[in-house]
């Protein structure tokens, strides 16, 4: 009796709040829509989700890359709360400086390696719950709710992109939860994308003043990112892979 | 007789008020909240919280949707418990405001694994650590591994014994 009613009164409870909010965003709709978008206010890219029609990506550009720099590992720890809890082997580690010598020329070169959000994902595909996904916009994450820890998708990530958590966690940020026994990697700090921002990393090498990370969509021809990599030569890492990243390389 | 039953009516009377009274003082102490109450009422977030958030974090994570109106975050700008002593407390107290119903109906929940339990800005190490995010709980220390090999020792022995009979 009680169970019958616990599952049949909320649900109309519920439609009654939907239907409620959602006419209230159909007119918020209806007087925006005759050829304004919320672009139009200010410049602000915020938007109510996620764009399908763009493809968010990162041009790192290993010339302008000190070696000796790491503004953007600092950025994103301190952004997304991901620490060394005193066992290196294991730490999460959602970005980190990689230094590459070219053995016969001698040349050195230092870039950032995170997540590359491919297009052909490799963690979505062996995914046995459906944790790891890529939103309609390219970005790819790790939905904690459903992932078991199970760590297929780090085998799988050609780029020793994800960590795994071994240590109880607290005091996170509000917009990077992340606990025990569950998979993360770099999200492209989603949370400030979705309100119009650029990723942690991307604005702290800019404040050192290399710029050697430049964010953008990859869709849009029109934008910075897209017009140097019409302009310049660059690469992604594996490309015998063909996974298309969305993290592309200059001067590497 | 009917002085019986006005007797009997006062005891029955009594008895009723006795188990309001009992009732009440087992009722969970629910912590107040600060700032606007909830327009669709308390009884009406009491029996749906959990589908209305599981709702909206599916609108946050999958579709990028950040105006969402049910979040933990939003719970906390309200309903962050405080102790005696006036420091806020993690999901690790009793004190919690989580914790007063679900302790109260025996349901443990898992989102302070990943969640913090605090508004942004409170230092949750201060709450004597991270045991309530720990997947075992609680953690097994290695007195407790000694005590194991101690017990499994002991009836060890006595097996023996008992083979040996």
């Amino acid at each position: 009796m009680t169970g019958n009613n616990s599952t049949t009164r909320p649900k109309g409870a519920e439609f009654s709040r939907r239907d409620f909010l959602r006419s209230g965003a159909a007119v918020a709709t209806a007087t925006l829509a005759p050829g304004v978008t919320l672009i139009a206010f200010g410049g602000s890219q915020a938007q109510a989700r996620a764009d399908a029609g763009k493809r968010w990506g990162l041009l790192i550009d290993a010339g302008r890359c000190d070696p000796d720099c790491s503004a953007c590992v600092t950025a994103c720890s301190d952004e997304n709360g991901w620490k060394d809890t005193g066992h290196p082997e294991t730490d999460a580690q959602w970005i980190r400086k990689v230094t590459l010598k070219n053995k016969f020329t001698g040349h050195v070169s230092s870039a950032p390696v995170m997540c590359q959000h491919c297009e052909e994902p490799p963690c979505v595909d062996v995914c046995p719950t459906g944790a790891s996904f890529k939103r309609v916009d390219g970005i790819v994450l790790v939905d904690k709710h459903t992932c078991i820890g199970c760590r297929y998708c780090m085998m799988a990530c050609p780029f020793s992109a994800r960590s795994f958590i071994h240590e109880p966690v607290n005091n996170q940020k509000t917009h990077a939860p992340r606990g025990q026994g569950t998979v993360e990697s770099c999200t492209l700090c989603v949370h400030r994308v979705d309100n119009g921002g650029t990723p942690a990393c991307v604005e702290a090498c800019a404040a050192t003043g290399n710029e050697a990370i430049i964010f953008g969509d990859l869709n849009d021809p029109t934008s910075d990112i897209a017009k140097r990599l019409a302009e310049y030569p660059t690469s992604s890492l594996r490309p015998d892979l063909a996974l298309n990243p969305g993290v592309r390389y200059s001067n590497l | 007789m009917i002085r019986l039953v006005l007797l009997i009516a006062l005891m029955f009377g009594a008895a009723t008020a006795l188990s309001a009274q009992e009732r009440s003082s087992l009722w969970p102490e629910i912590p107040a909240a600060t700032g606007a109450p909830h327009p669709e009422g308390n009884e009406y977030w009491r029996r749906n919280h959990m589908n209305l958030m599981r709702h909206d974090r599916d609108q946050t994570m999958r579709d990028g949707n950040r105006e969402v109106e049910a979040s933990l975050k939003g719970c906390f700008d309200c309903h962050a418990a405080a102790d005696g002593e006036g420091t806020i407390v993690t999901y690790e107290s009793d004190k919690h405001f989580c914790r007063s119903c679900h302790d109260f109906v025996a349901v443990k929940v898992d989102c302070f694994m990943c969640h913090r339990s605090t508004p942004e800005g409170v230092d949750e190490t201060a709450d004597e650590g991270a045991d309530h995010a720990a997947i075992l709980s609680p953690r097994q220390t290695l007195a407790d591994i000694g005590d194991l090999v101690a017990y499994l020792k002991h009836s060890n022995r006595t097996l023996v014994v008992e083979a040996g009979q």
